[in-house]
């Protein structure tokens, strides 16, 4: 479904991306793990066409996302579903409306089935009840199953989840984990989540890719991540304190630091 | 002496940079504007938002100025024994400088700040990305209708801030200090001419409508995602709309007058 070759991305002089290569098979849930700020959200965003890579190819159900035209990367769109961190509804819509908007701007369907997509689609996230509420009323789980309610409006072949599990309570997480694997075998979409939440995502990922410092380190199946030999790895899926990755920021001695006198910093 | 002309240097690119930016969706905007038309509703909603709910201050600034027009011009006409023509003085004041200018600065800070606030608060919580990945594109969807609001909204505004002021100036002129009613209204009639006073009048207020709706929408799209960046985004808005509507009104009124 999605193939990205050498892919190389910057911001300014700070290298996201240094040849990254991974492939994204349909049908199956794919995450994409790693430390926060190592660019996982940024992946989205190329796969999705909002960022254009500085090298290499993201192929995406055939079509080449850097090579698009605007209305080319316009119509995969239509094929694409995204779950943002926030959720991204639009405020001033209530929960029935901010499903129906894809639907009323991309058919001409009479507003009688319009009515019956929302309310199907409503009801897939257990939210059919919650139409008339104004996104300022909902909980942030809520808020991201309307949403997922959205993405789906239109019928994709694949979503992508931007850290669905992020700041949500344990029966919240609970649902949106159901949500995901039900609406992947149900649908028969391709997921792409990418999160930092160790146990949930690997509760329901197919293949799992680790990223960091620009680069893959590892990926394979959830069983194998958590058998690699990689202290990193490791260090990541167990959520060690110290390790590879340090727990202090450098600094010098520490009693020669307390010692010291003049300069605070 | 070369890290100033660094600083320089570097402020001058960005500012032009930026420049670039804002003309670039100018253009996407407009190009925009066509896709409006068929969706009256969106437009409707904006022509509210932007132009009925700035009506209030528009009209309460109106009448206050038309007051002190009112009261500042009788006491300086009446020296000269000239207090008949009071209505004129009022009138020409307002509809050529005044009503586009005031209501223009108005404008800015009423219905600007709350363009770049709104359209800053919808990037930062990713509404304009969602849209994006609806395939929507915000610039059609959410930028243009509020774009052709302003631009409409204005003059209609300028118009009522002037007609409002003169009836501010009567009020006081004719009501508290006398000048005779026939005269205030009948001086007016016979000295305000329609292309120089009005007409010109009301191309001063869609260029102030233009530049300032513009502004307002741009420093939103283009605003840091951050809290601090909307509020500095806003504050750009008001200090850059007012700057923009000063010069332009000196440069009109030039190219208007320039050969009276």
């Amino acid at each position: 479904m999605v193939s990205i070759r050498d892919l190389s991305f910057a911001r300014g002089s700070h290298k996201i991306f240094d040849g990254v290569s991974l492939d994204i098979e349909r049908g199956k849930i794919t995450a994409i793990m790693g430390p926060s700020g190592t660019g996982k959200t940024t992946l989205l965003k190329l796969m999705g066409g909002q960022l254009c890579p500085d090298q290499g190819e993201i192929v995406v159900d055939g079509q080449n996302i850097s090579l698009s035209s605007r209305d080319q990367l316009y119509d995969l769109r239509k094929r694409m579903g995204m779950l943002f961190q926030s959720g991204a509804l639009l405020t001033d819509m209530s929960v029935y409306d901010n499903v129906a908007f894809p639907l009323r701007e991309h058919t001409h369907l009479p507003e009688s089935m319009i009515r019956t997509l929302v309310l199907m689609k409503l009801e897939a996230v257990g939210l059919r009840g919650a139409r008339g509420l104004m996104p300022s009323e909902l909980s942030g789980g809520m808020a991201r199953r309307v949403a997922m309610a959205r993405a789906i409006a239109l019928d994709p072949m694949m979503i992508m989840y931007d850290e669905p599990f992020t700041g949500q309570d344990p029966i919240s997480m609970g649902v949106l984990l159901h949500l995901i694997k039900s609406l992947n075998s149900t649908l028969g979409l391709t997921s792409i989540i990418v999160s930092h939440d160790v146990v949930e995502t690997s509760a329901i990922a197919d293949y799992i890719y680790v990223l960091a410092n620009g680069k893959i380190i590892d990926h394979g199946t959830p069983i194998a991540i958590k058998q690699s030999p990689s202290a990193w790895i490791h260090q990541f899926m167990t959520g060690a304190a110290d390790g590879p990755v340090h727990f202090h920021y450098p600094a010098k001695n520490y009693i020669d630091d307390l010692l010291s006198t003049g300069k605070r910093y | 002496m070369v890290r100033f002309l660094q600083y320089l240097g570097g402020g001058t690119l960005t500012n032009f940079t930026k420049l670039g930016r804002g003309a670039r969706f100018l253009y996407l905007t407009m190009a925009g504007v066509g896709s409006v038309l068929p969706r009256f509703r969106l437009l409707l909603n904006q022509l509210y938002s932007v132009g009925v709910l700035s009506f209030l201050i528009i009209s309460i600034s109106g009448l206050f100025v038309g007051m002190v027009l009112g009261l500042q011009g009788y006491y300086i006409l009446s020296d000269f024994g000239a207090e008949e023509t009071l209505g004129v003085m009022v009138a020409a004041s307002l509809v050529r400088e005044l009503g586009p200018v005031v209501s223009g600065l108005l404008f800015a800070g009423r219905a600007g700040s709350a363009l770049t606030a709104e359209i800053g608060l919808m990037k930062a919580t990713e509404q304009l990305s969602g849209m994006e990945m609806m395939a929507v594109d915000p610039i059609k969807r959410i930028v243009s209708p509020r774009f052709l609001a302003g631009c409409l909204s204005m003059p209609l505004l300028a118009a009522l801030f002037s007609a409002i002021g003169i009836i501010g100036g009567e009020l006081v002129g004719v009501g508290l200090l006398g000048v005779d009613e026939g005269a205030y209204w009948a001086q007016m009639q016979a000295k305000i001419d329609f292309q120089d006073d009005i007409a010109n009048g009301f191309i001063k207020s869609l260029a102030f409508g233009f530049v300032a709706t513009w502004i307002a929408l741009f420093e939103g799209y283009d605003a840091v995602p951050t809290a601090e960046g909307v509020s500095r985004a806003t504050t750009r808005t008001v200090v850059n709309s007012a700057f923009s509507i000063l010069g332009l009104d000196f440069i009109l009124t030039a190219l208007m007058f320039g050969d009276d």
